[in-house]
């Protein structure tokens, strides 16, 4: 298949990435030719986006239904201080659109439930996880594996961090191979309950925008199989082997679920993202 | 067996906020009893009613999921790490 040039401005603009091995013109118009959808557009999901537009992403799509607030600042990078009130899609796609004005931003102004997840992720490759509460961690990843979409999973909590990938496909491990069931409601406080170091979810959020661009390019290896912790206070990283669960209730052998559930009732807390 | 202990944050108030402790056990079991004897709740979300792991944190003994070893009765070398692990939801 003969590659279609790249304009003189995209020459420019990528010649980095161009003339980078490992990336190269291949690996670039691989990226201006993908689709990636960013869930949140918070703290992780601010790193992720717009890393994700600088590198060229052809589409890049951001849900979320919430509004900047000035408690967000610390880290959400994507905002800025005039942002304050404004929907975080409308925010998010005006800065994006800043970094890079030649790639498609689409914004999903809208909480993700099972009615409508399926719709928000029609047309998107990859499936990049920002936010911010468990409902919608599992219903991303059922419905990433009920569509054969790879989804970057990443998760911070105070000083600490989380992040790898999740494949579709046979005796592959998925989320819910990882952490089988939610913590009971009350157990985990959320970021606004326990606090959350600000540059944490910039290390976090990078890692999941390199690893979205290497499934895109292909090449290097990705954390398939490996879950990536990270100790901001200690300046530690560890890494723990995930393995597909043959009884996981998606991906096992013998799937229960078949079709998205009801993830409110499911880990007890009402849904947010 | 003298083993390390790496805890998550919301462990670590238990163990005047240590980020990693020492244990002695020959199993799993016998860590986490040391543990509990030490520094008491520890376990609580650890270890659940039934006597089991629970399924919302994970253990590792270096970096395997104990579910894959021998769960509570995983047998411990010295100078292996055990890390809990919980899941969060941030971001």
């Amino acid at each position: 298949m003969s590659q279609r040039p790249f304009t003189e401005e995209q020459v420019q603009r990528y010649a980095r990435h161009i003339i980078l091995p490992n990336v190269g013109g291949a690996g670039q118009r691989k990226l201006l030719d993908a689709s990636v959808l960013v869930i949140g557009a918070g703290g992780l999901g601010s790193p992720i986006a717009m890393y994700l537009a600088a590198a060229g992403i052809g589409k890049l799509g951001v849900v979320d239904f919430d509004h900047v607030d000035v408690s967000n600042l610390q880290r959400q990078i994507l905002h800025t201080d005039a942002d304050v009130g404004r929907p975080k899609v409308e925010s998010a796609l005006e800065h994006l659109r800043a970094i890079n004005p030649t790639i498609e931003v689409v914004g999903h102004d809208s909480l993700l439930f099972s009615t409508n997840v399926f719709d928000v992720f029609d047309g998107y490759d990859v499936i990049v996880d920002g936010t911010d509460n468990f409902p919608v961690r599992y219903l991303v990843n059922d419905a990433c594996q009920l569509t054969n979409k790879p989804l970057v999973y990443g998760s911070i909590y105070q000083f600490e961090g989380q992040a790898t990938v999740f494949m579709p496909g046979k005796e592959t491990p998925c989320y819910r191979c990882l952490f089988p069931s939610p913590p009971p409601p009350g157990t985990v406080p959320s970021c606004a309950e326990g606090g959350v170091f600000g540059v944490l979810p910039g290390v976090i959020g990078s890692i999941q925008a390199t690893e979205a661009i290497k499934l895109i390019t292909g090449e290097g290896d990705t954390l398939e199989g490996r879950l990536l912790l990270y100790d901001a206070l200690h300046m530690d990283f560890q890494e723990v082997t995930i393995r597909w669960d043959a009884d996981c209730p998606v991906c096992g052998k013998e799937p229960t679920i078949t079709e998205l559930i009801d993830y409110e009732a499911f880990c007890g807390v009402p849904a947010q993202s | 067996m003298a083993v390390t202990v790496k805890l998550p944050t919301i462990l670590r108030k238990f163990a005047d906020d240590e980020a990693r402790v020492g244990a002695d056990g020959a199993t799993l079991r016998d860590v986490l009893g040391d543990l509990e004897t030490r520094y008491p709740g520890i376990t609580k979300n650890v270890i659940a009613d039934d006597g089991g792991l629970h399924r919302f944190i994970n253990v590792y003994v270096n970096d395997e999921d104990v579910r894959y070893l021998g769960s509570l009765e995983t047998e411990l070398a010295e100078g292996d790490t055990v890390s809990i692990l919980p899941a969060v939801a941030g971001g």
